[in-house]
């Protein structure tokens, strides 16, 4: 589990930019851009609009960084002009559609879940091959899942956003937020069964 | 002993997936990760199924797209800092 002890370092970088400290805008801005991206094209789903809302929201940020109330919660207030952005550009049909995801279906026993290969060990399997088919499998998960999840699954398991922060961008409940991470994870557990079940 | 049939489908095992979330976010209440862990301690299926959900969070975690942007071209850049700037001198004046 990760602990909240230290500033995160855009907090950092966010509070000396709004003192008007310069030395502070690449290191933020190398920061967020390629996670911005990240964010945007698993969102956006075609390369050349998640580039160009990504530069969108760069630019938002930037023009709009007298509004950043809260250094320490920079974070969500990027996501949520990321997500704003994306919402505006989506372009649906790239996506299946929204569909709610039933505990049923994704509890394990079910058919379709996968052979298992790898040995437990509470560690994600060693080795830079598996590791990249992983990774692989992983997007493709993401990608496959309604975007209602993904966008909950991106923020607080990819961007480590707290729930609240993630409720906060998406205009949802908490309780809506933790509903909708745990059937995102358990779709990806089982898209990923191969990798994370224990051998039997 | 509880007389659960540690089965996939047993209705104490589902409960306790479904909290299973909350409960590797540190996110229930005291009495009921204390009814989790007393479930699972008696469950094999029960851990197997956390194991399995932990390094799928953990393997999310790490997740780095195939994706890369480029860096940000230098006229973008400029834009950027001019925004900025201009930004904060609103805020002075404001
Ligand atoms: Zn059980």
């Amino acid at each position: 589990m990760t602990t909240v002890s230290r500033i995160a370092p855009e907090v950092e970088w966010a509070r000396r930019l709004l003192a008007g400290d310069e030395s502070a805008f690449t290191p933020f801005v190398e920061s967020f851009q390629h996670r911005i991206f990240q964010y945007t094209w698993l969102m956006c789903g075609q390369r050349e609009d998640a580039e160009e809302v990504a530069q969108d929201t760069l630019l938002k940020i930037f023009e709009s960084f007298d509004q950043l109330e809260d250094p320490e919660r920079v974070k969500a207030w990027v996501f949520r002009i990321a997500k704003n952005y994306c919402l505006m550009k989506r372009r649906k049909s790239v996506f299946a559609p929204d569909r709610e995801l039933s505990l049923d279906e994704l509890l394990p026993g079910q058919e379709g879940d996968r052979p298992i290969q790898v040995a437990d060990t509470s560690e994600l399997p060693e080795g830079r091959v598996l590791r990249q088919e992983l990774s692989e499998e992983l997007e493709r998960a993401m990608r496959a899942l309604p975007d209602t999840y993904r966008s909950v699954v991106l923020l607080r398991d990819v961007e480590d956003l707290s729930t609240a922060d993630t409720a906060e961008v998406l205009d949802l409940t908490e309780d809506t937020v933790k509903q909708r991470l745990h059937r995102g994870r358990l779709a990806l557990r089982k898209s990923l069964a191969a990798y994370v079940e224990k051998a039997q | 002993m509880t007389t659960h049939q540690h089965d996939k489908r047993d209705p104490a095992c589902l409960e306790v997936f479904a909290k299973l979330s909350e409960y590797v976010d540190g996110e229930l209440d005291a009495v009921e990760c204390q009814e989790v862990e007393a479930h699972i301690a008696d469950c094999p299926p029960c851990v197997e199924f956390l194991q399995s959900l932990k390094r799928c969070v953990a393997a999310e975690r790490q997740f780095q797209g195939r994706e890369e942007c480029g860096p940000v071209p230098p006229e973008l850049e400029q834009r950027l800092k001019s925004a900025w700037q201009a930004a904060l001198a609103r805020r002075h004046h404001a």
